[in-house]
């Protein structure tokens, strides 16, 4: 029996166990919708803004490890898509975008609102399809889906005609798609995999940098058992943040730019450094040339394109991490390794980048620290870009796999409110904390309608400084203070909440924090909270722009001794 | 580094856009493509592009990752150190009065080219062989005007039994 296109892509979504999509109607996918709407089994989920929906897909994605699936219409609904297909394309999120395209007869006619998005989402996506049959669907989705979750997931643009929703096709769903040039090799080359055994066994000043790759292949119990019996120190890049439990004695922070000192100076010491699933983003590294200087380098990634791009490697492994792992670790000596973990514990020590300086003030730090008392560490932190993703990273502790979801490789302000609200709805059981600057908040406020439409009670905490933070930031140190375009007038937040139906609070005074926090979790519902936070505080430390991680600039100011950051390792030993 | 010209081979699936991503990633990664030459290869489904591209061996090995990685390509060999011919086709439209005519043809007849069109006051020649063959006759040939010149990617292909791309 044939069905329409729009039908065949239902029930392509039932045979991918789709069960939410993000999307905004339009014109060209209105029979879709139409036909959508007969689809008890799949719950959508109306943005206000496509931007949304793509980050809700992403985020949705990262928290449940499934394909977000986001939908849009043409022209302007599919422009609005781009920056958050681009921002899975950087964080390897699988994805699946549907747009709507003008009927086939008006391609490439300047139709009303036609625009050639498969050519724009080209370099965005990890592959990308013009529909022009509708008996084709099948095929496309099945291969969409099977390349967004495989080898280094991605997103996968499909864009579909309107009148191809509308025509009539047999629906038979492939089995399996076959793709002569696609492979994934998830085993690695035992001869590579013994080279690494061997120059790890060998090691005597060894770091592990663990990144999303850890994640994405579900590999921290493989990672765990790797640090523990090689006794390895494990540094995270800002993505690899929660594959390895922060409260574990091996567990050194991250590296990079706004990494920990400690990391960093471990890197530049280390004889051997261990890339698991990362590809030495710049922000990571520092300047390249003065990388790691000493180390030997060993990198598994599954994406032979990253090996050698940015940073030479002695030791190349092009394999799944899990799988990688599976292997390597039998061939992994026990080992104490105690000097060299004395060492990184002395400079853990000397310094401690989690210390938060007494101020009378409310510090940045210190609410994301309360809420990390409050939650018990026990929520999913969703960030935006900028002072407020750093603090979030370094001033709360994650160890549930996938727990800090934030926008790293294209560093989009706005990702934080959509991306907490697909976060919520993936997993609606555990508390979700929105950690929002006031100039990112800005960019998607819009979707706190679609988190009071879907009842999603996640919370939101506005690190309100008056600036673009982190921009500011960067004026301060290296443009002599000229705070060019950052300084940041904004509405009251708790009014906006209220006319949104959100409660909210805006905190002022220091004492106030831990009440806020705690009456926002006691909240069956949205909840928002504007924290009214120093001016002026900057993230520290910092590796300037073009240094190398060795170059670190730490905080000139006095620190003090807070109790409980410090005692985050101890207690764990 | 040592740069030089690279010689990349690759087999690609008959896909619409499939020339357009392969440009899209040479562009979006900074890599200059020094010539391109597309046809159709001995599986059906798939057309083979020969592409010249100049750079160290590690910048080029990152070209031919980033390439085997769009996902419509199936395969991409750099067979540059590989013994190996390489062909062009030119065809070279030149100026040619009735009394430089001879000494023309004596030119093309010596780099065993061909004339495929004579008019009274031109000759078209077509010339194949490697670049350097092309550009000797060009530069003997600008004497007496050219009017056009058309010419060919290069096309590869390793010599001998060596395993086929």
């Amino acid at each position: 029996m044939k069905i329409s296109g729009a039908h065949i892509v239902c029930e392509s979504f039932l045979k991918e166990n789709v069960d939410v999509v993000f999307g905004y109607p339009g014109g060209a996918v209105l029979p879709f919708y139409d036909t959508l709407y007969q689809y008890d089994k799949i719950r959508h989920i109306l943005v206000r803004h496509e931007q949304g929906a793509a980050h809700a897909a992403d985020a949705y994605a990262r928290v449940t490890g499934k394909v977000g699936v986001c939908i849009a219409t043409s022209g302007p609904g599919a422009t609005n898509l781009v920056t958050g297909i681009a921002n899975a394309y950087l964080d390897s999120s699988p994805m699946v975008a549907i747009t709507g395209q003008v009927a086939r007869p008006f391609i490439g006619k300047d139709a009303f609102q036609e625009v050639d998005i498969t050519g724009i989402t080209l370099p965005i996506t990890k592959h990308n399809y013009l529909v022009m049959k509708a008996s084709d669907l099948p095929e496309i989705i099945k291969e969409s889906f099977y390349l967004a979750r495989t080898g280094r997931p991605g997103p996968v643009h499909i864009d579909i005609p309107r009148d191809v929703f509308t025509e009539l096709a047999e629906f038979n769903y492939p089995d399996k798609v076959t793709f002569p040039g696609y492979k994934v090799k998830p085993q690695g080359h035992p001869t590579q995999i013994k080279k690494a055994a061997a120059l790890i066994n060998a090691a005597q000043q060894p770091v592990i940098l663990a990144g999303r790759g850890v994640l994405v292949s579900n590999a921290t119990g493989e990672l765990k058992e790797l640090v523990e019996k090689a006794q390895i120190p494990v540094i995270t890049t800002l993505l690899g943040i929660s594959c390895f439990p922060e409260s574990h004695a091996l567990s050194f922070g991250m590296i990079g730019m706004h990494g920990t000192a400690y990391a960093n100076m471990a890197v530049d010491a280390a004889d051997v450094v261990i890339a698991i699933g990362m590809r030495f983003d710049d922000r990571a590294t520092g300047r390249i040339s003065g990388f790691a200087p000493r180390a030997k380098i060993v990198h598994i990634d599954v994406d032979a394109a990253e090996i050698g791009k940015n940073v030479r490697v002695n030791v190349p492994i092009v394999g799944d991490v899990k799988h990688v792992l599976k292997s390597l670790n039998p061939l992994i000596n026990e080992s104490s390794r105690f000097a060299w973990i004395t060492q990184l514990e002395c400079w853990r020590e000397e310094h401690p980048s989690t210390d938060i300086r007494e101020c009378d003030g409310i510090l940045p730090q210190y609410v994301i620290n309360k809420i990390h008392e409050v939650t018990g560490g026990n929520a999913t932190i969703v960030t935006g870009v900028g002072q407020n993703q750093m603090w979030s990273a370094r001033y709360f502790w994650y160890n549930k796999p996938n727990s800090f979801i934030s926008s790293g490789g294209l560093g989009t302000m706005g990702f934080e409110l959509p991306a907490a609200l697909g976060a919520k709805i993936g997993r609606p059981e555990e508390n979700v904390w929105c950690v929002a600057g006031d100039g990112g908040f800005q960019m998607t406020i819009q979707e706190l309608a679609t988190i009071v439409q879907e009842k999603a009670a996640v919370k939101i905490a506005i690190i309100n400084n008056g600036f673009l933070g982190m921009v500011r930031q960067w004026q301060e140190l290296f443009y002599e203070k000229r705070y060019a375009a950052t300084p940041l007038w904004s509405p009251d937040f708790v009014k906006i909440a209220e006319a949104y139906g959100i409660p909210g609070l805006r905190v002022t005074d220091k004492l106030q924090v831990l009440p806020a926090i705690q009456q926002a979790m006691e909240y069956d519902g949205p909840f928002l909270i504007d924290f009214v936070v120093e001016p002026e505080e900057n993230i520290y430390p910092m590796v300037p722009p073009g240094a190398s991680l060795a170059e670190i600039m730490e905080e000139p100011r006095e620190t003090v001794h807070m109790g409980k950051n410090s005692s985050k390792h101890i207690s764990n030993l | 580094m040592e740069t030089k010209i690279h010689t990349l081979v690759a087999l690609v699936r008959d896909k619409p856009g499939v020339l357009n991503r392969i440009a899209s990633l040479f562009r979006r990664r900074g890599f200059n493509i020094d010539s391109i030459a597309v046809g159709p290869s001995v599986e059906t489904g798939l057309s083979r592009v020969t592409v010249g591209v100049s750079g160290s061996d590690a910048e080029v090995e990152q070209v031919r990752k980033q390439w085997e990685k769009v996902i419509d390509v199936v395969k991409v060999s750099d067979i540059t150190s590989e013994p190996m011919v390489t062909r062009e086709l030119a065809l070279i439209k030149v100026k040619a009065s009735r009394v430089e005519r001879s000494e023309i043809i004596q030119i093309v007849d010596i780099f065993r080219a061909n004339i495929i069109d004579v008019a009274h006051d031109s000759l078209t020649i077509e010339v194949t062989g490697d670049g350097n063959k092309l550009s000797s006759l060009y530069i003997l040939l600008k004497d007496f005007g050219i009017k056009e010149i058309a010419r060919t990617g290069r096309i590869a292909m390793t010599r001998g039994a060596g395993k086929p791309l």
